[in-house]
């Protein structure tokens, strides 16, 4: 791989999303030297070449140092049941959770793809770190030899409070090795997923199913790295919008599954350069509204179901509404209808304002004087001025109600409108201090990507009897802070990103859960 | 209702976590293991309190910990079968039924899979109807029934059985067994028999519970004239449709405490405070209180009409505020000391609700 030098000042960051995919090239100060939007292909991996080989024209290779890859690969192998892996699945909570199966509640189709054995055996911990039952070791070389008859091509490992005490997770997998051999990927919980054993260890099942998917993405994008000359370190975005090296990101496919909207919403802001903000993203049929709090999107704290299964992964707290460009606007007999039925993607032949027959958000915009560049606007005249102001007065409070409901206080925020319908926000919204409509926002997501941070993270249960609150918030911070360094984060120019404190309600010895993340830029 | 079945659980929840009152545990996992436990052992058999022979012992369960700690020890299903058994040995008589203590919460539907693990039917009553966080807040305190003996039992064999003086007392013992035996254990408490329950008890628990979760899949379908008809049937009132413009949480004596301030969301200058201790207890209406525990104050998401329990109440969140009634059973001399306002710590009066049943 290569050494930094000063010559070598460029990024690529790369996004492949469900209709497009994305790639820019970013200097060292953070502006855009080229970017590209291609088609997204069947097999993705042409898309990201042909991207790649655009983006770059007239540009010297040797001065990219780094390249970020964002993809919905892996969720549409979740979505599609594509490519999946069977997975054997280890419990270490025995006698524990014994009344609740693992892969209990997924949906029957991924369940009869996915989960090839399971087996909840005596181990993991409990809130105090005790062992609930010593590791059934002899289990573990049970469930091995099972994993081979129902010919699973990995195994994943999750203990109870394994965030905590990840000993018996880590002695199961040196089991494994012995019985299964070191090429056998085992995944586990610890490195996965937070506090929740039901939501941890779907997660895991997700990520030892996708390594299959995930190493043939990787390798390919590194490929097609090396096929235009691009000596370069090759990253993954993952859910929370920072990176993951590629050797790592082949290891925790799941991690990188939903960084789309992350990416979006990071590289929005980057665009706009600011910190804090709420960013509305309308596309042809709905819009996505979002916050970032310090530069990282605010989190759900509702659990987050991917292809039908429920996991605790760190998303985007979004909410969505059938707003957008393709919106069909009906009239029957006085009584507006706005959507949230949409012509989608078929705006381009069949608004009003391009000499198509259906009367949509666009049509409207236009009308209205807030949509320029697209369509005629002696197609819309027809449209009746009172239904014009009608509709965009629905609009306007839709763009109004989404916009406070992400703030976390009343004080006024920044708005960022992105996306193909952005047009349709109003440049005066109540709760709002201004509407940023960023340069280069189609192209969002890839630049996202491209100036994604190293980050680390802990999660973990203090007791703030034992120790000082402070102190105990400071050791998690450090820890934090290592991660990051760990995973290729500056050492000088770490930060912490969050603190999160959840008061364990009836636990003695003032139980707390912190949350601490850090990130800071690439060394 | 005569037996439960898997199917019959969906249902079950959602009216559980709207009679959680913002509180009582989320019931998502106990909705798992109820349904695995039905597919494993076959359905339950629901019976009123008045159909069993008057001398027959009646046992409940409920989980007991820190809900923190239930989301990571899941439920075995042993230490709910063990804490009725403890408790049945220490008596000497065998169990002819289960019952819940606390339909409402995660706690409604724990028992159901304990009934089907034992292979006895569920008692259709119960001592709250509701959420609430202390054992000793049941009708069965009103009328002098003692909630000892009581068994505490965790998934390993470990069990304890206390036999206490006063409701209070067994509170405290139980918390602190329950700190040595990893904050997600299984109680059974009030040992009655189906007289003493078919005297005291709410009745119909179960079925009120599936009602209000079925009218509110209605509303949630979108069904016309589906939310008036929830109000109708389950004698509830709104009281206001508002967005949470301030949200204090504080973590005090082991509850979770906090305040929450609604804004009119029509414009309108009134506001809504609610007062929540794990869960929701009093709400003002511009600084008077429109409703009071033990009636329940359950918060809807304005378009979705799922419950909204505490720990996910957020700035901005669109909520219709409703106040439904306790069961007609709490009216009865104590409540108000038991589990009023004033039980809490609130210098406030109870409230009726417009159409209260008595």
């Amino acid at each position: 791989m290569s050494s930094a030098a000063n010559h070598q000042d460029l990024r690529v960051g790369v996004d492949v999303g469900g209709t497009n995919t994305d790639a820019v090239v970013i200097d060292a100060a953070g502006e855009v030297l080229a970017a590209v939007k291609v088609v997204t292909t069947p097999e993705p991996i042409d898309g990201i070449r042909a991207a790649l080989d655009e983006v770059l024209v007239g540009l010297d290779h040797a001065r990219v140092s780094k390249a970020m890859l964002g993809t919905t690969h892996s969720a549409n192998a979740i979505i599609q049941r594509r490519g999946l892996d069977r997975v054997a699945v280890l419990r270490l909570a025995a006698p524990s959770s014994l009344g609740l199966r693992p892969g209990a509640a997924w949906p029957d189709d991924i369940h009869a793809e996915v989960v090839g054995a399971t087996s909840i055996i005596g181990g993991g911990h409990e809130y105090n770190g005790r062992e609930i039952a010593a590791l059934d070791t002899e289990a573990v070389r049970r469930l091995a030899a099972e994993a081979i008859r129902a010919e699973c091509r990995s195994v994943a490992v999750a203990g109870a409070f394994s965030p905590a005490t990840s000993e018996h997770e880590l002695r199961a997998r040196d089991v494994l090795v012995e019985e299964l051999g070191a090429d056998f990927p085992v995944s586990l919980s610890h490195e996965i997923g937070s506090l929740g054993l039901l939501e941890r260890e779907n997660a895991t099942i997700l990520n030892a199913a996708l390594l299959s998917v995930a190493t043939s993405v990787i390798s390919g994008f590194q490929e097609a790295l090396a096929e235009r000359r691009l000596d370069v370190d090759a990253y993954l975005t993952q859910n929370d919008g920072t990176l993951m090296m590629a050797g790592e990101a082949s290891r925790y496919p799941v991690l990188t599954l939903g960084s789309g909207p992350t990416n979006s919403m990071r590289g929005a802001c980057a665009l706009a350069a600011v910190n804090d903000a709420i960013v509305i993203d309308v596309g042809g049929t709905s819009a996505d509204a979002g916050i970032l709090v310090g530069g990282f999107p605010r989190q759900s704290s509702a659990a987050v179901e991917v292809g039908g299964v429920r996991t605790n992964f760190r998303m985007p707290d979004l909410i969505s509404m059938g707003l957008g460009g393709g919106t069909i606007v009906r009239n029957g007999s006085g009584d507006l209808r706005i959507g949230p039925d949409s012509v989608g993607y078929a705006v381009a032949t069949e608004a009003i304002c391009v000499g198509g027959g259906v009367l949509t958000l666009s049509d409207v915009s236009l009308a209205a004087g807030r949509m320029t560049g697209f369509g005629d606007p002696a197609m819309v005249k027809g449209v009746e001025g009172g239904l014009v102001r009608s509709a965009i007065g629905w609009v306007d409070e839709q763009i109004s109600i989404m916009s406070d409901r992400m703030k976390s206080t009343r004080a006024a925020l920044p708005l960022l409108a992105v996306g193909g319908g952005a047009h349709l926000i109003p440049d005066v919204i109540p709760g709002v201090s201004e509407v940023i409509r960023p340069r280069h926002q189609s192209v969002a997501n890839a630049y996202g990507a491209g100036i994604a941070e190293a980050s680390g993270s802990v999660d973990r249960v203090y007791s703030y009897d034992s120790s000082s609150r402070e102190e105990c918030l400071d050791d998690a911070r450090e820890l934090a802070a290592n991660a990051a360094v760990r995973a290729g984060a500056d050492p000088d120019r770490v930060r912490i990103t969050t603190v999160t404190e959840v008061p364990m309600t009836y636990v003695p010895g003032q139980g707390c859960r912190v949350m601490v993340k850090a990130a800071g830029p690439l060394a | 209702m005569d037996y439960l079945k898997p199917g019959d659980i969906e249902t079950l929840c959602l009216g559980a976590t709207l009679l959680g009152a913002g509180g009582g545990g989320d019931p998502y996992v106990a909705k798992l293991v109820a349904q695995q436990a039905l597919e494993t052992y076959g359905p339950v058999r629901v019976v009123d309190p008045g159909e069993l022979p008057p001398d027959d012992l009646v046992l409940t369960t409920a989980v007991i910990g820190a809900p923190t700690v239930i989301l990571e020890k899941l439920p075995a299903g042993t230490e709910y079968v063990g804490s009725v058994k403890a408790l049945a040995s220490y008596l000497g008589k065998e169990p002819a039924a289960i019952m819940s203590i606390e339909v409402g919460g995660l706690n409604t539907l724990l028992p159901i899979a304990t009934a089907a693990e034992m292979g006895l039917p569920i008692v259709n009553a119960d001592s709250m109807r509701r959420a609430f966080p202390q054992i000793e807040m049941t009708v069965f305190t009103l009328a002098g029934l003692p909630a000892g003996p009581l068994s505490i039992a965790d998934e390993k064999g470990n069990q304890c059985v206390f036999k206490t003086t006063d409701n209070h007392v067994a509170e405290s013992l139980a918390r602190a067994a329950v700190i040595q035996l990893g904050l997600a254990n299984a109680i059974s408490c009030y040992p009655l028999t189906a007289a003493q329950i078919d005297e005291h008890g709410i009745h119909g628990s179960l079925t009120y519970c599936n009602e209000v979760g079925s009218l509110l899949e209605a509303v949630k379908r979108g069904e016309e004239g589906s939310w008036e008809r929830f109000l109708t049937e389950s004698g509830s009132a709104e009281f206001f449709r508002g967005k949470v413009v301030d949200l204090d949480r504080r973590t005090t004596g082991g509850f979770a405490r906090s305040t929450v301030i609604l804004e009119d969301l029509e414009g309108g200058d009134s506001t809504m405070r609610i007062e929540v201790q794990n869960e929701n207890l009093i709400a003002f209406l511009d600084g008077e209180a429109v409703v009071t525990t033990p009636n329940l104050i359950c918060l809807l998401d304005c378009e979705t009409f799922e419950p909204i329990t505490t720990e996910y109440l957020a700035y901005g969140n669109r909520v219709v505020v409703i106040g439904m009634p306790c069961a007609p059973e709490w009216h009865r001399p104590g409540m108000l000391e038991l589990v009023g306002p004033v039980a809490f710590g609130y210098d406030v009066d109870f409230v009726d609700l417009p159409n209260q049943p008595r």
